[in-house]
């Protein structure tokens, strides 16, 4: 047999009999972004990339700058001028709106990566390690887990007068790796036990390239998900605090235009062009990780994905997927039934 | 060869192993029903999270400039010496004192339950004033989390049970919903349902002028002010439960025992409840627990929208004022509050998933 | 001893997937009462395929195409399999004929004690039974597999796996069946555990007179405790005979491949030394 093998390869196989092709780390992490390549997936990343677009373009795209004022037209419903409106004060709401993505976007993926980095240190170390090295990491995670975040923010937040933006994303980062970690801790300690990685441990690899070429492939779809969900809470977090007021109120995002409106009533007043669209785009947003998440999880676990579409398949062939009794399709037997 | 033929008649000599029962299968009399290890570790995992809560609590303000809170002493010249005292310590000022020292006084005033005094409320004790308030968020933020929670679980069971069925709609519509901030639903529904339609008043937990009291109408009236934070709590965190465990439920329904049980001839709604779902919702429990810090996080934006007299809006006015001795207190009853939540949702569970008790051999 | 139990006429199972697949095809079998009919064959013969399906617990994409399966009732009465729907199939189940399944971790619901689990067979197709009744039953039962009455309050992963297997068997015995479908009972067993739950079943045959089909892989074990045994493969019955004429003089080359792939005792290759 191992003559075979000479002959068939080039001679670097010169231990022992068949040796498994080398999986290359480009390979196996461009196996590891198949989770991207559904529907759902797709689409809430085409939204997120028309935002990041949009937040790159600000200054191109929008027609006003956010502070020019138009004395002329205030409170003004859409018009052909103004597509949505504007402000108390004359400012366009569009323009603001186009602005105030970028402070959105920045926060939300600067905290998110944060918070992610320290996830996977922390997650992943504490999920390979044994012993009161891994409880104590985990004891730590749990204690940042039950730890109210909103409320620490806010005291933090209120304690500088004027906070700059890598900071609100700091902060909403620290407050926001612990689930991350959790769930990547969880999935590390099953990995371990995994054959290939006993399998290199038995080799004598490094552990850093353990944890680096065999464990963070396959760790990929977990972090992904982790990442996207932190980007969410970072963008829902820093919203709301800009529309309580702890963030300063001089930078742009899509919080802030809603505390200015709610201060000028224009709730009470129902002036919807102004409320509306900053709250629409939070929601867009929220939507758009949603899908990419879905996608992730479906492609995780694949019993998500085809349990509709099959059900519907078989509806489509007569056939209940839920029904504890076969069905009976025979042309001889009289009176077919269920 | 035929079939193994029993020996019915005759006992074996020797008792055999499998008759009397191995060591594994002797009943302890009196075992234990309560999960005794399992809540003793949890237990000191809540004490621990408790002293690391409290810690930071004491290391806030010392890590941050002095000279704002020492401006607000200043300002306020009506408090008494211990009161003044106590402030002194809970804001990080003693810098007289060694670090340990003021840690040990920090205690001790925690101990003693004196949180200082409120410069916002009239110089009256954190403790009173925070205790007028938490009713308020325990019973709104409490209300409103069971029920979403027992409308998100019961809702994702039968829509996981259901397979393809055209509530699978719900999931994508009840996540939509769930990605909306809180703020922004709450003040839509307050544009839609107290402005425009006026059927519900905008804000507050009782009409203006009304003392609190056990009357029908008082209770009427919290019931009337309460019922658009509630709904709006309950529309926006539906989403994620009823994901969780319709889930769940696909995981669930494909293993043996759902099958064995509908071999059985067990009624669907039996199978569903009592086999598929009792299952599926012992993960749900975990994760509520672990989201109840969320839920505080969620409320508190709530009560500044619709002005509810809780802990939150209380936190939000005690920011804007720098009144940091109530700042803190209220932090550090929130984190506790969250504490005892999450030990409640742990004794739940352990009592509802019999693994988490000793076991024999 | 040999009238029939279930007559299975040209019965035929497809999964219903792109493309199709024919898991059984036109199988004829005569079960006869109070006989231990075993089903052998290699992985995915379709055996499985087959004992399920003449219960239809197969659940879609599983479409029966063809053939009728009729169960011969004790009290004189045939039964239609396939004309019953959906309740009175749900009634037939367990009471006519029950299922010992593999007692793995799984095959119990882990939350509820297994007295709980054998006393709702009772509350779901003995309607008329009060509590205290249900539980005389479940203790009856537990004695009788030797579990012992107190275990009833215990949870599934309390027990062991040699008393899983027998709570499974408990269960399929409740409503005292007259045919019980046995699938891989002892396989994920240790060897002293799976020789005392084949004496129970022997034991519990002859007591209770039920009739057996005992799907595993494991011809060997066929050939001690069968009365008739029936090869399959890829979907077909190849050969059906009695225990002594497989051993003896297998007819189907199939079947002689099979005898002499598991290894003897003794070091000679093949269990048949021809």
């Amino acid at each position: 047999m191992t003559t075979d093998l000479r002959t068939e390869q080039a001679p670097q196989v010169r231990t022992g009999p068949t040796a498994p092709p080398r999986v290359t780390v480009r390979a196996r992490l461009g196996s590891a972004f198949a989770m991207f390549r559904n529907r759902k997936s797709i689409t809430g990343l085409v939204i997120l990339g028309f935002f990041v677009l949009v937040a790159a373009l600000a200054d191109v795209l929008a027609p006003y700058s956010p502070t020019q004022v138009d004395h002329t037209a205030r409170f003004e419903p859409p018009s052909a001028e103004h597509w949505l409106g504007t402000t108390h004060l004359g400012e366009d709401v569009l323009s603001q709106v186009i602005h105030g993505t970028r402070g959105v976007i920045v926060v939300g993926f600067l905290a998110a990566i944060m918070a992610t980095i320290i996830a996977i240190v922390v997650g992943v170390v504490a999920g390979y390690l044994r012993g009161w090295r891994s409880e104590s990491l985990s004891a730590l995670t749990n204690v940042f887990l039950v730890i109210p975040g909103l409320p620490l923010i806010i005291i933090v937040a209120s304690m500088f007068e004027n906070p700059p933006l890598v900071l609100i994303a700091a902060v909403l980062g620290l407050t926001g790796w612990a689930w991350g970690a959790r769930v990547l801790r969880a999935q590390t300690m099953s990995l371990r036990n995994r054959d290939f990685v006993q399998a290199a441990r038995a080799n004598g690899e490094p552990l850093w390239r353990i944890i680096g070429h065999e464990m963070l492939p396959n760790l990929m779809a977990l972090i992904a998900a982790s990442f996207v969900g932190t980007v969410t809470a970072a963008i829902l977090g820093l919203t709301t605090l800009s529309y309580i007021g702890v963030i300063p109120v001089n930078t742009y995002n899509w919080g802030t235009i809603l505390n200015w409106a709610g201060a000028q009533g224009a709730f009470r007043q129902n002036q919807w062009w102004w409320f509306l669209p900053p709250g629409l785009c939070i929601a867009a947003i929220g939507v758009a990780l949603s899908l990419i998440n879905f996608g992730i999880d479906e492609y995780v676990n694949p019993r998500l994905r085809s349990a509709g579409e099959r059900a519907r398949a078989m509806r489509k062939r007569g056939l209940d997927v839920n029904d504890p009794v076969t069905a009976v399709r025979t042309t001889t037997s009289a009176g077919d039934d269920a | 060869m035929t079939a193994v033929q029993p020996h019915p008649a005759e006992p074996s000599p020797t008792r055999d192993a499998l008759e009397v029962g191995t060591t594994a299968t002797t009943v302890a009399r009196g075992r234990s029903r309560v999960p005794w290890r399992f809540l003793a570790g949890r237990a000191g995992f809540y004490l621990f999270t408790l002293w690391a809560a409290i810690t930071i609590n004491f290391f806030l303000p010392r890590m941050m400039k002095g000279d704002a809170v020492d401006q607000y002493l200043s300002r306020n010249r009506n408090v008494s010496p211990e009161a003044a005292d106590a402030l002194r310590s809970l804001l990080g000022l003693d810098t007289d004192k060694s670090l340990l020292q003021q840690y040990v006084d920090y205690w001790g005033l925690l101990l003693r339950g004196d949180l200082g005094v409120s410069l916002l409320h009239g110089l009256r004790p954190v403790t009173e004033v925070i205790s007028q308030a938490l009713p308020w968020t325990v019973g709104l933020v409490g209300f409103a989390t069971v029920v979403s929670f027992a409308i998100g679980t019961i809702g994702g069971a039968v829509v996981g049970w259901r397979r393809g069925s055209r509530l699978d709609g719900l999931i994508p519509l009840t996540t939509f919903l769930s990605t909306i901030p809180y703020f922004w639903l709450g003040l839509l529904a307050i544009a839609l349902f107290s402005v425009t339609l006026g059927w519900f008043p905008i804000g507050k937990a009782y009409g203006v002028g009304m003392t609190p009291e056990w009357s029908a109408e008082f209770v009427g009236q919290v019931i009337h002010h309460g019922t658009l934070p509630a709904a709006t709590i309950v529309l926006a965190s539906l989403g994620g439960w009823m994901l969780g465990m319709r889930n769940m439920m696909l995981t669930v329904l494909d293993e043996d025992y759902v099958m064995v049980a509908q071999a059985k001839g067990m009624p669907n709604r039996r199978v569903l409840w009592r086999y598929a779902a009792r299952n599926a919702v012992l993960p749900q429990i975990q994760s509520f627990a672990l989201s109840i810090g969320f839920i505080v996080g969620g409320t508190i934006v709530m009560e500044m929208v619709f002005s509810y007299p809780g802990v939150g809006k209380l936190l939000l006015d005690a920011t804007n004022a720098k009144d940091y001795a109530l700042m803190q207190g209220v932090f550090l009853v929130i984190t506790l509050s969250v504490l005892v939540a999450n030990v409640l949702a742990d004794v739940a569970y352990a009592f509802l998933d019999p693994r988490t008790r000793q076991t024999e051999a | 001893m040999s009238d029939p139990l279930l007559s299975v006429r040209d019965f035929s199972v497809t999964y219903d997937v792109d493309p199709p697949v024919e898991a059984v095809k036109h199988v004829t079998l005569e079960l006869r009462r109070g006989e231990i009919l075993g089903l052998a064959g290699e992985s995915g013969c379709g055996k499985t395929t087959l004992a399920y399906g003449v219960q239809r617990l197969l659940k879609a994409p599983a479409v029966i195409t063809s053939g009728s399966v009729v169960f011969h009732d004790a009290s004189g009465e045939d039964v239609d399999v396939h004309r019953l729907d959906a309740e009175q199939m749900r009634r037939f189940r367990w009471d006519k004929v029950s299922m010992v399944f593999q007692g793995a971790m799984n095959a119990l619901n882990p939350v509820a004690p297994i007295g709980s689990q054998l006393e709702d067979v009772f509350e779901v197709h003995r309607p008329g039974m009060s509590r205290a009744q249900r539980r005389e039953a479940v203790a009856e039962l537990l004695e009788i597999v030797k579990v012992g009455r107190q275990r009833a309050r215990s949870f599934p992963h309390e027990l062991s796996g040699g008393m899983r297997q027998r709570v499974m068997i408990a269960m399929a015995l409740a409503l005292r069946p007259q045919l019980m479908v046995m699938d891989e009972p002892t396989t994920a067993l240790d060897v002293l555990v799976q020789r005392e739950i084949l004496r129970q079943i022997s034991q519990l045959r002859h007591e209770f007179g039920f009739t057996v089909v005992f799907i595993t892989h494991d011809l060997p074990l066929l050939l001690e405790i069968s009365d008739r045994i029936a090869i399959m493969r890829e979907g077909e019955i190849v050969e059906l005979a009695t225990a002594e004429q497989i051993w003896t003089a297998p007819r189907d080359e199939y079947t002689k491949t099979l005898l002499s792939s598991f290894p003897r005792l003794t070091g000679e290759r093949g269990v048949v030394a021809r």
